[in-house]
């Protein structure tokens, strides 16, 4: 019973990167309606930003921000040099876009920073909370960020014009257009938004993981899970699905034999399949009716 | 209601608005352009060098994968980001029958189909319930997890691990005066013929019109009686056959076999393929292949540090310039020259 | 009386194929226009080209402001209110933000308050059903939806796309009632395009005829609806 709570406890924390990352995720679904593969590679090269400014001396806050701020601008700007002209290009045409675009950040990352692994500070420090061992200070930390941002998502969703104006850009764009929504620059939002939620997933997973090229890879299938296992059109069901993949990824580690290690990412992609087939909504989702 | 059909299957096609009108012209051009290509091809093997020859085999090998997974994507509108799984149970497939039990390695093809179609067809049933991104995330899920499940433990006897098999390279059959090389991209060609000349009439049967109907407007074939959730199981399951072969062939040919050599990265390279040869547009898939095998060693050769990111922007101009693939920029040039003929 | 609107010369088509081919009419301030004829006659696509919502050329000028060189937002903007064929639903969205949607490019926010009462004071249905997800409306509801969203806009023009499609005739004549209504007591310009002609000319005071792109006869609704021999050719009843 011990080692059951242990390992939940385990899994809530490794499950709060997948909850960050998910988020981003569900962003970026709800602004575009895709699912941008490279959206992990976006949060590195942010990460190595922020990490650039930390070597050169920037307050490790300072950098925090600052780099949510370039990392903002960076998503507008890819949306309007290489998403925006492809317009009503096939869903087929904007995923070889986005493997283009993953492939170029790798590689500029690499070829920048080298592939080398680089340490990442945490400004929660990684001393064991409360002299437990079950969590340090630094998940601790990055939960609270991740349940803030959530926080933050949801009023801005719910109770601002603009959070209305992308939710209907997003839900018929011809009829945004129509009530005078400028929904090339929302698109344009959301992309920046989820590229800067990406900034804040990547440098709270950075000292986790340690940073270097290829370091979202993985989290970003465990995302990919969180966000499809929460429902994609739902921030707060991709938060709580990130923690729930954590969890059951590390139960089935612990407790069925023939898994151990080795599977445990095949097990957070059944997960996503099994979840997708009984219940394409996800468990949190919106499901959305449509008269024929 | 047979007519609309056909109409529809007439159709689709990127280029098919051109190929309908009645010109002799067009014809002939199809008829001089096969030709070269049939003549160029024979005389390939014999006029360069081993491992160019190598290359255009893996070219056509890569081909009918993308074809695989055209006829599931392009003809009947599901995705899949998972290729590179049936890729690698076709490989494994003829692998282990050659290693194991020493089977000739002409007859572990079909094998190699019959599995795939199995293994594709099952996977095909629950992916009945999920559509366009959802289908591609489970697929990818499939994709991230076949290395892995090629790694187990319990499976190492059959397929030796991490490690993988090594296999033989069979020589030339009834004392042909061909080297391995040589021999191999015989037997791909014409094994590819095969499979393409298959697709082709695939298309035109009535599974095949089912198959668009389905792409086209679900709800509407079905009130046809058009038995939806089996047709596009089977194209599942015929798909998976067809990269599945490719799989084989591409095992006997390298002569190895290892868990990531088939990897994500396989499902993607099938798919960019597909986008850039031109989704629903058969003969797309050589220029598929031809990208595959390529164009990451021209992006390589410009720089090494930055190969990736050369690719990546390879690939960009080409959805720029080419939206709809090789497919409409072929149709849009025999566009231009058939309207000056005219 | 002044021109509300004034187009001349529109035209406008999908890609190659061009649908209207120079048409010229006005709207009067505060009058209810239709526009008539059969499918493929140019209706929609007339309704589009006001928008920009399509390429288009020729004048279109709003209280003597050209627009036709602007772009849908901003057309939006100057108070040209559109509801669309399809009837536009922000399906996922909520009623009561869908018709905050409507007032998106308005900043007073005690108005918009009060417009989202009188649109519920005219569509009651559609107070009760405010925190409904819209897609689950019935069509007839959403129509009235559509039409509550372009009053959100306060317009000076309202572009109407075959409202009555798809609705039973008991509905369609609710919804005409309150048309009228709009147009009496709002003072709401409106363009009506319609293939149910004899419906349109009860509402309407001035009348278009459409064919194949170009208007073939202009004048008052009452007009046509009296002269027999027109109704024949063109509207069949």
């Amino acid at each position: 019973m011990e080692l059951f709570v242990q390992q939940v406890i385990a899994g809530i924390s490794t499950g709060s990167i997948y909850a960050c990352v998910a988020l981003a995720v569900v962003m970026i679904y709800v602004a575009i309606g895709h699912l941008n593969f490279a959206q992990g590679e976006m949060a590195m090269f942010s990460t190595f930003i922020a990490w650039q400014l930390i070597t050169w001396g920037v307050p490790y806050w300072v950098a925090f921000f600052l780099t949510i701020a370039i990392s903002f601008v960076g998503g507008v700007i890819i949306e309007r040099v290489i998403f925006k002209p492809l317009d009503n290009a096939p869903i087929l045409s904007h995923v070889v876009m986005f493997i283009a675009l993953l492939t170029i950040i790798t590689s500029a990352a690499g070829f920048i920073w080298d592939f080398s692994i680089k340490t990442f500070p945490s400004p929660f420090g990684s001393a064991p909370l409360f002299g437990s061992s079950l969590i340090s200070a630094h998940q601790a930390g990055m939960m609270a960020v991740t349940l803030l941002l959530l926080l933050a998502l949801f009023f801005f969703f719910r109770y601002t014009r603009v959070g209305l104006a992308l939710r209907a850009s997003a839900d018929n764009p011809v009829s945004a257009r129509l009530v005078g929504i400028r929904v090339s620059w929302m698109i344009a939002l959301g992309w920046g938004l989820a590229t800067a939620i990406g900034a804040v997933a990547g440098m709270l997973v950075a000292p986790v993981v340690f940073l270097e090229p290829n370091m979202m890879l993985g989290i970003l299938v465990y995302g990919f899970a969180g966000a499809v296992l929460g429902g994609l059109s739902s921030p707060g069901g991709a938060v709580l699905g990130g923690f729930l993949v954590g969890v059951i990824e590390n139960l089935a580690g612990t407790f069925i034999p023939v898994i151990g290690g080795e599977l445990k990412l095949t097990i957070a992609l059944c997960i996503i399949v099994l979840v997708l087939v009984l219940k394409p909504g996800g468990l949190f989702g919106r499901a959305t009716i449509q008269r024929v | 209601m047979s007519v609309n059909l056909e109409e529809a299957a007439e159709h689709p096609a990127v280029a098919a608005d051109i190929e309908t009108r009645p010109l002799g012209r067009d014809r002939m051009l199809k008829i001089v352009f096969g030709l070269l290509i049939l003549v160029a091809a024979l005389v390939l093997p014999f006029v360069t060098k081993s491992f160019f020859v190598f290359q255009v085999t893996m070219v056509m090998i890569y081909a009918i994968a993308i074809l695989g997974l055209n006829l599931l994507t392009g003809f009947n509108g599901q995705f899949s980001l998972g290729h590179a799984a049936f890729y690698a149970i076709g490989a494994y497939t003829a692998a282990i029958l050659m290693d194991k039990a020493e089977v000739s390695y002409v007859w572990t093809l079909p094998v190699a189909g019959i599995v795939c179609f199995v293994f594709g067809f099952l996977f095909g049933l629950p992916a009945l319930r999920l559509e366009g991104i959802y289908l591609a995330l489970a697929t990818f899920a499939l994709s991230v997890a076949t290395p892995q499940i090629l790694k187990l433990s319990p499976l190492e006897h059959w397929t030796g691990g991490v490690q993988g098999i090594v296999i033989m390279k069979p020589d030339a059959p009834f004392g042909l005066p061909l080297n391995q090389d040589q021999w191999l991209y015989f037997f791909t060609l014409i094994v590819t013929a095969l499979m393409f000349w298959m697709a082709h009439n695939l298309l035109r049967s009535r599974t095949g019109r089912a198959m668009m109907a389905i792409r086209d407007n679900p709800i509407a074939s079905r009130s046809m009686g058009v038995n939806n959730s089996l047709y596009k199981a089977t194209t599942f399951g015929i798909s998976a056959t067809y990269t599945g072969i490719a799989g084989a062939l591409g095992a006997i040919v390298v002569q190895f076999v290892a868990p990531d050599s088939f990897t994500v990265v396989l499902s993607i390279a099938l798919l960019v393929g597909l986008v850039v040869g031109g989704v629903g547009w058969i003969p797309g898939a050589f220029f598929g292949g031809l990208f595959v095998l390529f164009v990451p060693n021209i992006a390589e050769s410009i720089s090494k540090g930055l190969s990736g990111a050369f690719y990546g922007l390879i690939l960009m101009f080409l959805v720029f310039i080419m939206p709809t693939g090789v497919a409409g920029f072929i149709a849009l040039i025999r566009h231009k020259i058939l309207r000056r003929g005219a | 009386m002044t021109k509300l609107l004034e187009v001349k010369g529109l035209h406008a088509g999908y890609g190659q194929t061009k649908v209207l081919h120079g048409i010229d009419f006005s709207i009067e301030q505060g009058s209810v226009t239709t526009l008539l004829g059969a499918n493929g006659a140019g209706k929609t696509t007339t309704l589009r080209a006001l928008c920009g919502m399509i390429r288009r050329s020729g004048d279109v000028l709003l209280n003597g402001e050209q627009i036709n060189r602007k772009q849908t937002e901003d057309i939006v903007r100057v108070g040209v209110a559109h509801v669309p064929d399809g009837r536009g639903t922000f399906t996922r969205q909520t009623v009561e933000e869908n018709l905050q949607l409507g007032a998106m490019t308005r900043g007073d926010k005690a108005a918009i308050a009060q417009d989202m009462e009188l649109v519920f004071s005219y569509f009651p249905i559609l107070k009760e059903r405010r925190t409904q997800q819209a897609g689950l409306l019935s069509g007839g509801e959403q129509q009235m939806l559509a039409v509550g969203r372009a009053l959100m806009l306060r317009p000076k023009l309202m572009l109407l796309d075959e409202p009555s499609f798809g609705l039973a005739p008991m509905i369609t004549r609710e919804i005409f009632e309150i048309f009228r209504e709009l147009n009496r007591k709002e003072k709401v310009s409106m363009l009506v395009v319609e293939q149910n002609a004899q419906i349109a000319l009860d509402l309407a005071d001035q009348a278009y005829l459409l064919e194949t792109g170009r208007i073939v006869f202009s004048g008052r609704a009452d007009d046509i609806r009296d002269d027999e021999n027109l109704r024949k050719a063109y509207l069949g009843y």
